[in-house]
């Protein structure tokens, strides 16, 4: 039986663990020995030594993140620690499992992150549809303002620590550490050009950490039981376990927590049961709308970061998104480019005005309208639209399933331009 | 004029940042909150106890799509047009409740009751197709369920 620590006291029915359910089942405990006990940089020192990455897509080590906050006379204060609660990656529904069944873990993680940077403030930014998530969330952070664990002087460490709950108002845009920090400020959700990095300049022109649900709801256990047995866990370079999950026509679809490292295979059939009767599998997006396709050979990869990204594509969320051999590939690569033109939020130009092109020029195609030269046309903007060319990731992000999709489903998109019309219709 | 209660549940809010204007996609909450969308004298008054300009405010309430600028039915449904929900039928399903409705996307039915709008994924992708209705997310829809939550949201008053 593997360990389960992010999700073994989540109950069956979801109903939420209180307080007192919590500090039974272990919990805070982490947070007694830490707080007052170690300083932080001996936290940061350990969250190092488990080898924990970012689990909001990007794969960042969490250590070196926390690194670049200045500390002592020469940080300015106050120093803020946000939560990236705004999990709104098409095909990933990982954290509201979380956020919904465990929230005094996702804030005992909270307050760890940041007390290993000295923080003074953390918000929850909370995406505003996740209306059950908040309604736990706020109570749970009631009660530990009641229990002491934030607050003044928490557990006389001399360390103080404000908490607020944001929910936010839509837009994808709000995931992106640098639009979080901007929406927090009730602006739009722009992205900022980096460096400055929010690590020196972040909200308020603040020092200011953003990290992910997932990634946070680790740290009480590495805390509690060390970086060896954190490192343990998983079947992989990389550590620790991974909320997996799957959506599309199989015949389970879910989330689960197993070691980091899983081969498809294993989530797909064990967990997700396979392909539903009669559908087979023909490539998947394994962490998110912003991942490359993989095709039906991928089945024995490990879901790491290391092995995606030398498959050519990311680990991004960890929650896979299945196409069968009856949906059109060019119908899906269409809905997901619409979706990024849609959310782009307009502040430079590739993306403002190439996704919209991009989205038009697959609609064209789809409905039976395209010309073979479309196809350059979309080949074009994989590179006006690539890395470095953006201020933050969206557009890149968005060119992964084209690029990937017009290598994987060639003779489709070339089939729908030669018969003009969608073969699946 | 923004009721006393209103004032207050944005200058409390308010306190919870460094610089108030952080409160301005709150407060523009709490006024939708209470009156289900924003009108051009809420967004005058937002900005006048935030110190900011309405240009600004109405700035920031267009980019948000959960923040309504034009009135909306009693219910709103948001359905979601994801990669998940596409492949497991979303077109169908919108394409039924626009019939049910007699609305397209962004419309409310003439008797008021529901306005129907698309949303991103609401990362409830193992249960796909999914919307929300209000604050309750429904997911597994299929043509019966849908017939029958309209049926259950019609009756219920707000």
């Amino acid at each position: 039986m593997t360990e389960k620590p992010l999700t073994g006291r989540i109950r069956p029915n979801g109903e939420p663990l209180n307080l007192r359910e919590y500090e039974q089942a272990g919990g805070y405990e982490a947070l007694r020995q830490v707080v007052g006990r170690m300083a932080p940089v001996e936290l940061m020192n350990l969250v190092r030594d488990s080898g924990l990455r970012g689990r909001g897509g990007a794969g960042f080590p969490t250590s070196m993140k926390w690194s670049f906050v200045p500390r002592g006379k020469l940080a300015r204060r106050p120093v803020y620690l946000i939560a990236n609660a705004d999990e709104m990656e098409p095909g990933t529904f990982k954290d509201r499992l979380l956020l919904e069944g465990d929230p005094h873990q996702f804030i005992e993680g909270v307050i760890l992150a940041a007390y290993a940077i000295e923080a003074d403030i953390a918000y929850i930014f909370l995406r505003g549809e996740y209306t059950l998530a908040a309604k736990r969330i706020r109570q749970a952070v009631g009660e530990v303002y009641q229990a002491g664990y934030v607050g003044k002087n928490i557990r006389g460490s001399g360390w103080s620590l404000e908490l607020h709950l944001h929910t936010g108002a839509g837009r994808y845009m709000c995931g992106e550490e640098t639009a979080l920090i901007s929406s927090l400020e009730g602006r739009r959700a722009n992205p900022r050009g980096k460096p400055p990095f929010p690590q020196v300049s972040g909200l308020f022109g603040r020092p200011t950490v953003v990290q992910n649900v997932e990634t946070l709801c680790n740290l009480p256990h590495i805390a509690a039981r060390g970086a060896a047995w954190f490192k343990g866990l998983s079947r992989c370079n990389d550590s620790g376990t991974k909320i997996y999950g799957v959506s599309g026509k199989v015949k389970r679809p879910g989330a689960w927590e197993l070691p980091m490292g899983t081969p498809v295979r294993e989530i797909l059939e064990d967990c997700a049961g396979g392909m539903r009767d009669g559908l087979k599998l023909r490539a998947l997006q394994p962490g998110g709308a912003s991942t490359d396709f993989l095709d039906e050979n991928c089945l024995d990869l490990a879901m790491d970061f290391e092995t995606m990204q030398a498959a050519g594509s990311r680990l991004g969320t960890g929650t896979m998104i299945v196409l069968d051999d009856q949906t059109c590939p060019v119908g899906m690569i269409h809905n997901l480019l619409r979706f990024f033109a849609q959310e782009s939020c307009g502040w430079c130009t590739p993306c403002r005005e190439g996704l919209p092109w991009i989205a038009r020029t697959l609609q064209a195609i789809e409905e039976g309208r395209g010309e073979p030269a479309d196809l350059d046309v979309l080949e074009t903007h994989t590179h006006l639209l690539g890395p470095g060319l953006t201020y933050c990731a969206l557009a890149p992000g968005a060119m992964e399933p084209l690029q990937s999709g017009l290598k994987c489903f060639r003779e489709d998109f070339e089939r729908h331009i030669r018969e003009q019309r969608c073969p699946w219709r | 004029m923004l009721t006393a209660e209103e004032k207050h549940e944005i200058e409390s809010t308010a306190r919870r940042y460094e610089d108030p204007r952080a409160a301005c996609l709150d407060a523009l909450k709490i006024v939708q909150d209470g009156r289900g969308w924003v009108s051009d004298e809420s967004v005058r008054d937002i900005a006048a106890t935030l110190g900011m300009s309405p240009a600004e405010v109405d700035g920031v309430a267009t980019f948000y799509s959960l923040i309504f600028r034009r009135p909306v039915g009693r219910h709103v449904i948001l359905v979601c047009d994801s990669v998940s929900c596409w492949i497991m039928g979303y077109e169908r399903l919108v394409r039924h409740l626009s019939e049910r409705l007699g609305i397209g996307l962004g419309g409310t039915t003439a008797d008021g009751a529901f306005t129907l709008l698309p949303v991103v994924c609401l990362g409830a992708c193992d249960t796909a197709p999914a919307m929300m209705i209000d604050d309750e997310l429904h997911g597994d829809l299929t043509e019966e369920k849908i017939d029958r939550l309209l049926a259950e949201y019609r009756e219920k008053k707000e």
